[in-house]
């Protein structure tokens, strides 16, 4: 695996390798053939291939899978689909720039790719934030969560065949994209969250846009649970479909609603508070079947408690700077670099060359709607990082499907797929 | 809190590790290619170490050894995160498959093998997981370039077009 | 609308074929429900409950391409992805168009590196480019009402 080795001549390759045109894959048949179980070769299973282009698969996802009939034999994904880089992009830029880049990885819950990040440099670099920023990270997070949650339940929805919940949920998520546009200017794509605090304070009408939202939530996840929670329809497509225990929920990685829905207590927000999460009072909501209804019921839990957390944190949040006074990551004041010509060199430096961060590696994790959100950060000293490593929940979430889905029938793996909540941007990076 | 941590490791494993470092209040042991299965299966048996988070890549080109595995490892039961991390050679990058201790190894060493062109001895499948079948190279090293294509920004449609391969019908 | 001469009181209208062929085109296009990326959730956005695409008759999403007319292309556009791409426009029956949307499909975006094709336009034919990162749903109501006007004025030929 070296590179000083000489690429391996279509005269030299063994028998039985696979070949594409004229390249060498480093990839055997037998490799291959042990995907499958020996009756797919004798034609006794079929095989169905579903995606990239699936209305079901939340993007382009594709699956192998093995029949019998209709029940799922075995179940391959194959990712990389919308493998974009991102890591390789980052080690190119700036550690302010990296963040854009960041919002497009889990591009439902950006607020929280951003947060990730900022909070990995903070801690690479030494930097405190400001209260008042810790605060608002607080209430846009919760947000954040609740739009991840909206476009899970709608999509999830729309897969098992609840078409109106799909436009209920589009519409209140309008009202959280309002209030990111506010903050920040842009819908989806905030990079509002920055080294140090915030890019800015919020306007002036943000508690009534947050109000609006306070108010308005509570009755229409009443609206969706009246739609869903005793459907017999929806409880047949959920119930008992999908299992996974707790031990191995633990075993294969999974984060967020996903390992709560099999009763494991483990939340990023409680176990190891980042941005003052210890000040607020909220329960993590827990299952105990480990399946697709528990999921379901996880999640709606948590929308209860996003509020209960936007709250108590509007009604305590403290007046003060929103970015740090460390000149060292922060901009100097608007004000100031009209006088001062220091401090414009100053502004100029920081945008073009960017500040330096010290050598050494640091894991930072949130819990994103989807799961632990971690960025493993390594510096080398100078302004750009040597290596960004998005610790991807979805990308953990979906390893288990194969083991999930056996023994399935075809149409669950839909409601599986919906259940654990996958985003490709978030799989494939 | 971390330094007793640091500490508890050293006395329990020994000379399995070479060197314990305490950066940003983070745990990192240093093990050697060779005892790396033994380490993570005591981390996860006696020291409850139940869940990988994560495994990747780190490439510390020029310096040699050349690349750094890192194993990001949380116990739930005790709250505690710790870093395992195995320095190898460019001209030897091949390591002990972790898939027999944890389970979600195996996207994770495909990932880093697809990326990096790093071996492991006994993974159950070890094939691209994220790139083409038929790419060649290992794009994450650092001697790929990270742009592709320059001048991305033109208004001259001539040079836009004598120089992009557009797509016919 | 491409009406020319009424005749009498019969009600009869008479006009130029292309012309009542490109308006029936135009109003009544198929898009492909085909989401790569971020632009996906804002294609979805754009059906959904504040914009109402059916308001300019093309809420109809099919998801077999050979039913559709239009593909969104809505998102970064991977290596990985691009023979696929190509496969589902070459399923798509003529007259077919294609809207690069947001700026990865365009140009390759922010993206310039090993994994992400630069503009989808390397690989299909593009008929509209919609700007924007990802664009808002109004930019993409814009662009697929270019469209039309682009297919209202398309000779008939083209597409023999």
């Amino acid at each position: 695996m070296a590179i000083a080795e000489p690429p391996i001549r279509i005269e030299d390759a063994p028998l039985n390798a696979v070949r594409v045109d004229d390249v060498q894959l480093d990839i055997t048949l037998e490799q291959l053939k042990k995907l499958v179980s020996p009756r797919a070769l004798t034609g006794e299973t079929m095989l169905l291939n579903m995606g990239p282009q699936h209305p079901s698969t939340h993007g382009v996802l594709r699956l192998l899978l093995e029949l019998d009939g209709e029940t799922i034999v075995s179940c391959i994904p194959d990712i990389g689909y919308l493998h974009t880089g991102i890591e390789k992009t980052a080690e190119g830029k700036t550690y302010l720039k990296v963040i854009p880049l960041t919002d497009r990885t889990d591009y439902l819950a950006p607020m929280s790719n951003n947060l990730a990040f900022c909070g990995a440099v903070e801690k690479l670099v030494g930097i405190e934030v400001p209260i008042r920023a810790q605060y608002l990270r607080v209430i846009l997070m919760e947000l954040t969560r609740m739009n991840s949650h909206l476009v899970w339940l709608g999509t999830h929805a729309l897969d098992i065949g609840a078409m109106s919940v799909f436009l209920y949920c589009m519409r209140e998520r309008e009202m959280i994209l309002d209030i990111y546009e506010a903050v920040s200017g842009a819908r989806m794509m905030s990079s509002y969250i920055r080294p140090g605090g915030l890019w800015r304070d919020v306007p002036a009408h943000f508690p009534q846009l947050v109000q609006r939202v306070l108010d308005v939530f509570p009755g229409r996840i009443l609206e969706y649970e009246k739609l869903l929670k005793e459907n017999p329809l929806w409880k047949e497509r959920t119930v008992g479909i999908g299992k996974i225990s707790a031990e191995d929920a633990i075993a294969w990685g999974m984060t967020g609603p996903c390992l709560r829905g099999s009763g494991v207590n483990y939340d990023v927000r409680k176990a190891q508070p980042y941005s003052s999460y210890d000040h607020f009072d909220f329960s993590v909501p827990l299952g105990s079947n480990g399946d697709v209804y528990d999921r379901y019921k996880c999640r709606m839990e948590e929308f209860n408690q996003s509020l209960k957390i936007i709250r108590q944190a509007m009604k305590r949040l403290p007046p003060g700077p929103v970015m740090t006074d460390d000149r060292k990551v922060a901009p100097p004041p608007k004000h100031e670099i009209a006088y001062s010509m220091e401090s414009l060199i100053h502004h100029f430096k920081l945008w073009t060359e960017g500040f330096r961060a010290p050598e050494g590696e640091v894991y930072f994790a949130v819990e994103s709607g989807k799961g632990e959100y971690g960025v493993l950060l390594s510096g080398d000293g100078s302004p750009k990082p040597r290596r960004v490593h998005f610790r991807a929940p979805s990308f953990h979430n979906l390893q288990p499907l194969s083991e999930i889905s056996k023994g399935a029938l075809l149409a669950d793996i839909v409601a599986i797929i919906g259940s654990i909540d996958i985003v490709l941007g978030d799989v494939d990076r | 809190m971390s330094q007793s941590l640091s500490e508890l490791l050293k006395s329990a494993l020994g000379d399995a590790i070479s060197q314990v470092t305490v950066f940003r209040d983070e745990v990192t042991l240093h093990v050697p290619r060779e005892r790396i299965i033994e380490v993570l299966t005591h981390l996860r048996d006696v020291q409850q170490f139940n869940m990988l988070t994560d495994e990747t890549c780190v490439d510390y080109y020029p310096r040699e050894p050349r690349f750094g595995i890192l194993y990001q490892l949380y116990s739930i039961p005790r709250n505690i995160r710790v870093r395992v991390k195995v320095m190898l050679s460019e001209y030897d990058a091949s390591i002990p498959s972790a898939v027999p201790v944890y389970r979600n190894a195996n996207w994770l060493e495909r990932e880093i093998y697809d990326l990096f062109g790093i071996h492991f001895e006994g993974h159950p499948d070890l094939r691209r997981i994220l790139l083409p079948m038929d790419y060649q190279g290992h794009p994450l090293r650092k001697e790929v370039p990270v742009t592709v294509e320059e001048n991305a920004f033109s208004f001259n449609r001539a040079r836009i077009d004598a120089t992009k391969p557009y797509a016919t019908e | 609308m491409g009406l020319e001469q009424k005749l009498g009181d019969m009600g009869i209208v008479t006009t130029s074929l292309e012309k009542a062929v490109n308006w029936a085109r135009s109003n009544a296009i198929w898009p492909m429900l085909f989401g790569l990326a971020c632009c996906a959730i804002e294609m979805m956005s754009t059906q959904a409950s504040r914009y109402d695409l059916s308001r300019f008759g093309m809420e109809l999403m099919r998801a077999s391409p050979r039913q559709s007319d239009l593909m969104i292309v809505a998102g970064r556009v991977s290596r990985k992805m691009a023979p696929v791409l190509r496969n589902l426009y070459d399923q798509m029956p003529d007259p077919k168009w294609v809207i690069a949307m947001g700026d990865c499909a365009s140009c390759g975006g922010v993206f310039n590196n090993y994994a992400i094709v630069q503009g989808v336009d390397e690989i299909v034919p593009v008929d509209v480019y919609v700007a924007g990162c990802p664009p808002r749903p109004e930019t993409l109501i814009d662009g697929i009402m270019k469209l039309q006007e682009k297919i209202k004025h398309e000779p008939l030929k083209k597409w023999q």
